[in-house]
């Protein structure tokens, strides 16, 4: 435990340093999004790597956040501080209630019903034109503020999803490093095993599946204040299969893997970018290449890959 | 161990970011465009054309000696995206300008990061809450469709049609049309008599049509891009519903004409005049820059130049003026596009103000039919 | 409700049901045989389309050589996508599963983009376009192209899974696997069959809608997760079940269109999907089957 602390806190150290080197370049504003995909990905895999449960409607509940905040505080003028906590309320909510029947089902069934109930957020959200503005979207989202402090730039916003993220990460590795983690990685390998241990694996689940959408929703509460726009073509299921690609590339069961995979993806396309078509075929090839030749993500593929050839060489395969 | 890796990543990614990026001599613009992704029907012809326009203008020695570099990046449509791009542009490829989104939602999203960043936008999308109300820095090429609805509604009084149902499609460009159709009909005495939408990746419409039969609606106007009005089209055709049929200016290409067939025959739409440039009196103002855009197009793409691309040769066109007039900083480009009068481009003839940021009028339009599978004018 | 406006629903329901019948199947033939979901089912639909097109506008083949061409061909990308992507796998967990054949639409489609661009295109219809009307409402001949191919390749479906040695042994496949191997079935090649089988269904089924509906590089992920409620209302069945899921959902659709609201007619079958998980996760027809550890 004291190990993971470390970690952690070396972690937060090198990620608020980040902007020293950056200040002033547009990637402060891509590693604002690399914030919010962080979040994300590690609340995907908490469900996924840990309980093992797949989700492809994850982007439904990340809109649901985001649309929530965006209504409430632009239309009716709440403060935005104070929806943040409600919306993820509400969608934990939601999704505590789904889950009961979701979660019953099991591997490909359960990726159908979650991509459906992906689908159903994201056709409400089109369709309820008056509240969201349907498929054109609603501009105007105030930026967060705290007294007359407005996070309305990229290095205040960084900080402001930083500190988010991190608060995400610490609360997953400190979930996944207790009872409760141990008992989730428990259903992984065999539910009914679990069951038997006097787990009850049933409304773990479902408790997981839930806090994975609050974290989502707070993601997606950060997002609509940090954007100030919010269209529903963000939400769909090619979001939801996009996280699902960080949460594997990363490492499924790895926090960090998880910031790997979403730093990847979201900076990924700033190198390779050009007004070329070819990107989508990569992103399908990557998929799969990984799935085939690197089934345990990057965190643990890289170092077996470095290890291997180290060892073909000299023999100190023992980094 | 796999900590070592991650904190390897974050080094080599912020020595990779500094590594100095040598700036030039030529004038950089900046362009988002939606080239993959939904609404690639938009993009892809507009980053054809920025690009065929962009080497015409350097090959005939640029602007004011200076040549034009233009960066563009793919949206993929998606609103995330193009914001991070714009702030790529802006703060890495330290642009002067940057010429579209595509899309509405885009172009909506990428506002306060211009206005707030002062670098002038000229959106190629169509939305007219773009510069409704004017927003300093941002401008657009596009035809409002507020013109297009007032087109269609324009010749329905002259006809003294009243009795309109709409179906629209549920994404960005039909919401919009649809909000314009409703806003509009009181002025021009038209009540909407149905209101139905349909999914962009929906493939049959008859159970709209066959409600739309059954309605007392003397017209019917339907707002969306291909392929979903084409659909429309055949399935009217196979309920043999009589009610004439408008399209929007969405589908103003040859394109649609091959998907519909001969269910195409007598539809009527509002088109940029780019489609008839040929039919058009010699007087016509546009004209020459008609057909040169279309003969370029052709000869580069061997394809049609539609109006799609047209919105990105305007754009290009309008930043050339307002840098030949004076203009090299974002702050003075701004500057003289807001001066642009009487600018005879491909969507029309703009002429900016400091109210009007749009800077179309009606004439942007021209009302077509489909007749032997060609277009004609509707006099 | 006037009737012929109802028999008009019906009727468009019936044929667009048709389609995700046999897309419908193709995902339940691959399951039955490996227990994999495959996300790429609606490619293939795709595939069929744009290859016919490929043919007819670039080789400049008649309709009637193109579909069969364009079939075949998509089966070869059936078969590459088995052997490349599905047999190779290390660790064949379902999430694994859903993620490579996640990755392998991605590829397929991003592929077709690159070899046939973006636009939308439209097969000319097999037999004229004049209307057809029966009691009020009116049909295309192409419906009955849809219809009529939907039956016979349903029939030939199942002659071969009941009358041929392959067929057979593909059942065996699919209620036991290890015990169809002990008794001499080549399990991986009745994998392999079941793949080329499934893509041959699915790219017919775009050949024949694509005249009403157009095609483009992008029509397969929609048609696929349709093709799956099908499939899931039909209980996964290879059969009549999964036939009568398409038509079902096909109807339930057009209705919801015609009398519900056209703006939420996808979340109508969305939530008839998630009902039917929920409270009949057997399907509509099957029997109960109970948890195998």
């Amino acid at each position: 435990m004291k190990k993971e602390l470390l970690k952690f806190l070396l972690f937060s150290v090198l990620m608020l340093l980040v902007p020293l080197a950056l200040h002033g370049s547009y990637l402060m504003n891509v590693l604002v999004f690399v914030g919010i995909h962080t979040m994300l990905a590690v609340a995907l895999n908490l469900l996924l790597g840990y309980a093992g449960q797949i989700s492809l409607g994850h982007a439904g509940f990340f809109g649901l956040g985001a649309y929530l905040s965006a209504i409430l505080t632009t239309t009716f003028g709440f403060n935005p501080w104070l929806v943040m906590p409600l919306a993820a309320v509400v969608v934990g909510l939601i999704a505590f209630l789904v889950g009961f029947p979701i979660l019953k089902l099991k591997g490909h069934y359960l990726a159908m019903a979650t991509l459906g109930l992906g689908v159903i957020i994201y056709i409400i959200i089109n369709e309820t034109v008056d509240y969201t503005g349907g498929p054109s979207g609603l501009s105007g989202i105030p930026n967060l503020a705290v007294g007359t402090f407005v996070f309305n730039s990229d290095i205040r916003n960084y900080y402001l999803i930083w500190t988010a993220a991190l608060a995400v990460i610490l609360l997953a590795v400190n979930l996944t490093n207790s009872r409760v983690g141990r008992a989730l990685r428990a259903i992984h390998d065999s539910e009914v095993a679990a069951r038997v241990m006097g787990v009850n694996a049933r409304l773990l689940k479902v408790q997981i599946f839930a806090l994975s959408a609050i974290v989502s929703a707070l993601a997606g509460s950060l997002y609509a204040h940090t954007m100030t726009f919010v269209s529903p073509a963000s939400f769909g299921f090619n979001f939801s299969v996009e996280l699902l690609t960080m949460v594997v590339i990363g490492g499924l069961g790895s926090i960090y893997g998880s910031f790997l995979g979403a730093a990847l993806l979201t900076l990924l396309p700033e190198f390779l970018r050009s007004a070329q078509d070819f990107d989508i075929i990569i992103y399908g090839g990557v998929l799969m290449l990984m799935v085939m030749f690197m089934p345990g993500g990057l965190v643990r593929g890289v170092p077996e890959l470095l290890k291997k050839m180290l060892g073909n060489r000299g023999g100190v395969g023992n980094a | 161990m796999h900590f070592r890796a991650i904190v390897f990543f974050i080094a080599s990614v912020i020595l990779l970011i500094n590594s100095p990026v040598f700036a030039a001599a030529p004038i950089k613009i900046g362009a988002l465009f939606a080239v993959t992704g939904p609404a690639a029907f938009l993009g892809e012809p507009e980053r054809n054309t920025a690009q065929m326009v962009v080497e015409e203008i350097n090959k005939a020695g640029g602007v004011k000696g200076h040549k034009i570099e233009l960066i563009v990046y793919d949206t993929t449509g998606d609103a995330t995206k193009a914001v991070q791009l714009a702030n790529k542009l802006i703060k890495n490829d330290k642009v002067v300008a940057i010429i579209g989104p595509s899309t509405t939602g885009e172009t909506m999203a990428v506002i306060p990061v211009v206005e707030k960043e002062q670098i002038p936008l000229i959106s190629c999308s169509a939305g007219s809450k773009i510069t409704e109300p004017v927003k300093k820095w941002v401008f657009k090429t596009a035809q409002n469709d507020a013109l297009a609805v007032g087109r269609i509604f324009d010749q329905l009084r002259k006809q003294k049609l009243t009795k309109v149902a709409i179906l629209t499609v549920s994404d960005g460009f039909g919401s919009s049309g649809r909000e314009q159709l409703k806003a509009q009909a009181a002025k021009y005495g038209i009540t909407i008599v149905f209101d139905d939408t349909y999914g962009p990746r929906d493939t049959d419409m008859t159970a709209q049509l066959t409600k739309i039969r059954n309605s007392p609606a003397q017209v019917i106007i339907c707002w969306g891009t291909n392929p979903g009005p084409a659909v429309i089209a055949k399935n009217a055709r196979q309920l043999g519903v009589k009610t004439p049929l408008y399209m929007s200016h969405g589908v103003s290409s040859k394109k649609f004409i091959d998907l519909a067939g001969d269910s195409a025959e007598g539809i009527r739409l509002p088109s940029g005049k780019v489609l008839v440039a040929d039919l058009l009196p010699a007087s016509d103002n546009q004209r020459k820059s008609l057909l040169v855009f279309i003969k370029d197009y052709q000869r580069q793409f061997k394809a049609e130049g539609d109006h799609f691309g047209g919105h990105a040769w305007d754009a290009v066109m309008l930043l050339k003026n307002a840098i030949e007039h004076g203009g090299d900083s974002p702050a003075s480009i701004r500057d003289q596009l807001e001066k642009t009068t009487k600018f005879h481009g491909i969507g029309g003839t703009f002429t900016y103000s400091a109210h009007d940021h749009a800077g179309l009028g009606q004439d942007a339009f021209v009302l077509v039919e489909v007749r032997n599978k060609d277009w004609a004018i509707v006099k | 409700m006037p009737f012929d406006q109802l028999l008009q629903y019906a009727l468009s329901g019936l044929s667009t049901g048709a389609i995700y019948a046999l897309i419908g199947i193709g995902f339940s033939i691959i399951y039955n045989s490996t227990g994999i979901i495959n996300f790429a089912q609606g490619e293939f639909v795709m595939l069929g389309g744009m290859l016919t097109l490929f043919y007819i506008n670039l080789l400049k083949l008649p309709l009637w050589a193109a579909i069969p061409a364009s079939v075949l061909t998509a089966t070869a990308a059936g078969l590459l996508f088995e052997r490349l992507a599905i047999r190779p796998l290390r660790k064949p967990t379902p999430i694994n599963m859903v993620i490579i054949t996640i990755g392998g639409s991605i590829f397929i489609r991003g592929l077709s983009m690159l070899l046939w661009g973006k636009d939308t295109h439209s097969l000319p219809p097999f037999s004229g376009e004049e209307p057809i009307a029966i009691a009020g409402a009116t049909i295309l001949p192409q419906h009955l192209w849809i219809l009529g191919i939907t039956l016979v390749i349903i029939a030939a479906n199942k002659y071969f899974f009941y009358h041929t040695i392959s067929g057979i042994a593909m059942r065996a496949c699919s209620y036991n696997g290890r015990a169809a191997g002990l008794v001499g079935i080549d399990v991986r090649r009745m994998v392999l069959f079941s793949f080329m089988i499934s893509s041959a269904m699915g790219a017919m089924a775009g050949i024949i809608v694509a005249p009403l509906t157009m095609t483009s590089y992008d029509v397969g992920v929609m048609l696929g997760l349709k093709g799956f409620c099908a499939a899931i209302i039909g209980g996964m069945s290879s059969g009549a079940a999964t036939v009568v899921g398409g038509l079902v959902l096909g109807i339930l659709e057009s209705l919801g269109a015609g009398l519900i609201s056209s703006g939420y007619k996808d979340a109508i079958s969305f939530i008839i999907l998630l009902l039917i998980l929920f409270i009949r996760p057997q399907g509509l027809f099957g029997k109960a089957e109970s948890e195998r550890v």
